[in-house]
């Protein structure tokens, strides 16, 4: 509490900055970055809350795209409600696939989030009639009552409220009691159930909101670029979300909009003279596991946090374990 | 429908369950050993793939030298990389390595998409293997006969192994007790580079095998590898035995509903998987403690 003012003062300061973003970038690559920011604050809510990675978030955030773009084209709806009702589809897919994830844990999670993701691909892939298949939805319209917003710049700051009601969402979910039991389960999920916590219910629930935080960022991408394709849906598109997390530091939720701005920022930047994007990421994905575990938030956190609580997050760069920082000194920290 | 239409697919189903089996035994066994889930096994499939392609365009190799070499250099390759990288990320938590074989993934599979292009590339079936037999109710291409049955061969081989030798006991004794085993003067550190290289050798050969029947292409590994994920869950992971039958299991359940309801064959793999896990979350052949 004695950090209220310092801690006011960042959320100031970021707040200017999401503002001005679209006059200092280009605006599609500015919500691009916010957008895929939330993305991966949906992967770090599980990440590093509660100790699950999941590596199949693209089903939700290509299942609310794909429903968002389908409302929005088919049924003329506007884009709040589009994308809004995009989240809670995603939400409700996160029913039965987290019921059946959270029964495994660790590298297991992994690969059935991964698999079930593949599942919905190819489910996605063969609606053709709805989805369009390898087409994908072409022209998707972007709405406000009903008049078309076509300016790109204008539909950035249009899309800005919802898009900071996800991160509020996110920080109210971390700093609740609920999210404080989250981290119990995280460190110690036999102790958290000898307390008395349905540590399972608490489990999916967490992977629900996660799955609404993604969808969010996926209905509005989908309608942000006036289009949906397979590519929303694709693994890989899942281990962008988990690497940009990683880069941002894990744990930290804030991080991951960093890791997001300088993710697309370096292939923006990078694509303009070479086409080996693939090679590009990869590299980027083994120089951040091998020698960034911490990642940029976390490791500017390690540079200001007082020695004492050097000591609790020093272990972040190391084992997943003990990844976050503990959950209140960590956002007054922000500037 | 009726059997003799039924049972080609279920064939067919059954040569695509000997890759699945081929993968998740290799994977099986680097996970026992080394604790390391494999991301990059369906980009090491893809290059044995593209090893027997490019043996024959550049040094005009046919496929019987192909079926060895390939699958040698793979696995050097292989070796190389657990050296350098994978090696470094032994003390932390497994999902780390989890990430950089996905990273090794995406840079494999782009640096072939550079050199060769995205289109897919023939690779003719070998002279000796052509035409098909009479299996009484249905002709079968020789090829794949012939695939089915080396695959199924190499894995009854593997499990021998591993089951029935003191290599495999040493194997065994490192998966389930790795301090204990150390204890008792077992060096498992030596294992680790040939262990890896061996799984990444299974994968090669499936890739040679895989090359005459479809086009080899970059991405050819990389949808395989995400079902052999949900094979391993079926099997339980770890598991030698469970790997082999979860295996074919899937290839067949795969081929009947490529049969019945094709436009649903991919999604009823998964479908199993959910069951499984219902079921029995540790798989069908895995112990409670591995999950």
């Amino acid at each position: 509490m004695k950090h209220r003012p310092l801690r006011l003062a960042g959320y100031g300061i970021g707040l200017i900055l999401v503002l001005a973003l679209p006059r200092l970038i280009y605006p599609v690559l500015a919500l691009d970055i916010l957008l895929w920011g939330l993305f991966g604050i949906s992967v770090d809510l599980l990440l590093g809350f509660v100790g699950l990675l999941s590596f199949g978030h693209a089903m939700f955030w290509g299942f609310s795209g794909y429903t968002a773009g389908y409302l929005a084209k088919s049924a003329a709806f506007d884009y709040p409600l589009a994308g809004l009702i995009g989240a809670c589809a995603a939400a409700l897919l996160a029913l039965p696939t987290g019921y059946l994830a959270i029964r495994s844990k660790g590298i297991y999670f992994a690969m059935v989030t991964l698999a079930f993701a593949q599942m919905v691909f190819y489910v996605v892939n063969e609606a053709r009639p709805i989805t369009g298949g390898e087409n994908g939805l072409q022209g998707v319209p972007r709405t406000l009552l009903g008049s078309a917003i076509h300016d790109a710049m204008a539909f950035y700051y249009a899309a800005l409220p919802l898009v900071l009601f996800g991160y509020w969402l996110a920080y109210r979910i971390v700093h609740s009691p609920f999210g404080h039991v989250l981290v119990a389960i995280r460190d110690n999920e036999a102790r958290a159930q000898a307390l008395g916590y349905p540590t399972g219910r608490y489990k999916l629930l967490a992977f629900v909101l996660s799955a609404f935080l993604a969808g969010l960022a996926g209905g509005l991408y989908a309608l942000g670029h006036g289009f949906a394709a397979l590519e929303l849906v694709h693994w890989s598109t899942s281990g962008t979300a988990v690497v940009m997390t990683i880069l941002g530091g894990i744990g930290t939720l804030w991080g991951s909009i960093l890791g997001a701005a300088v993710f697309l920022l370096l292939r923006d930047w990078l694509s303009t003279f070479t086409d080996a994007w693939g090679v590009v990421t990869g590299a980027i994905f083994a120089v951040i596991v091998l020698s960034f575990r911490q990642g940029i938030w976390g490791t500017l956190l390690a540079r200001v946090q007082s020695p004492k609580s050097k000591v609790q997050s020093h272990a972040s760069g190391g084992a997943l374990e003990s990844r976050a920082a503990p959950a209140e000194p960590a956002p007054a920290r922000e500037s | 429908m009726d059997p003799v239409t039924l049972l080609p697919q279920i064939f067919n189903g059954l040569v695509q369950g000997t890759f699945y089996a081929l993968l998740s035994l290799g994977l099986a066994i680097i996970f026992g050993v080394l604790r390391v889930v494999n991301f990059a096994h369906g980009a090491f499939f893809m290059l044995g793939a593209f090893g027997a392609y490019i043996l024959f365009q550049n040094a005009g190799l046919p496929f019987w030298p192909a079926l060895i070499l390939a699958p040698l250099g793979v696995a050097l390759l292989g070796m190389l990389l657990e050296r350098v990288v994978i090696r470094r990320l032994y003390q932390f938590d497994p999902l780390y390595n989890f990430l950089l074989t996905f990273g090794i993934t995406l840079i494999l599979q782009d640096a072939v998409r550079l050199r060769y292009g995205m289109q897919g590339q023939p690779y003719a079936p070998p002279r000796e293997l052509a035409g098909a037999t009479n299996l009484g109710l249905f002709f079968y291409p020789n090829y794949r006969l012939f695939a089915m049955l080396l695959a199924i061969g190499v894995c009854v081989a593997v499990w021998y192994v591993i089951e029935r030798t003191r290599l495999g006991m040493i194997v065994r004794a490192a998966t389930e007790k790795p301090d204990l085993t150390r204890a008792l003067g077992v060096d498992i550190d030596r294992w680790v580079t040939p262990v890896f290289g061996f799984g990444v050798a299974l994968a090669a050969l499936g890739g040679v095998l895989a090359a005459p029947m479809q086009s080899v292409y970059p991405l050819m590994g990389a949808e395989l590898i995400i079902t052999v994920f949900a094979v391993v869950v079926i099997g339980g992971l770890g598991s030698i035995v469970g790997a082999i039958v979860a295996g074919l299991l899937v290839g067949v359940v795969f081929g009947i509903g490529l049969a019945i309801v094709p436009p649903l064959a991919n999604t009823l793999v998964f479908v199993l998987m959910a069951v499984v896990l219902l079921v029995r979350p540790a798989g069908l052949f895995g112990s409670a403690e591995a999950a």
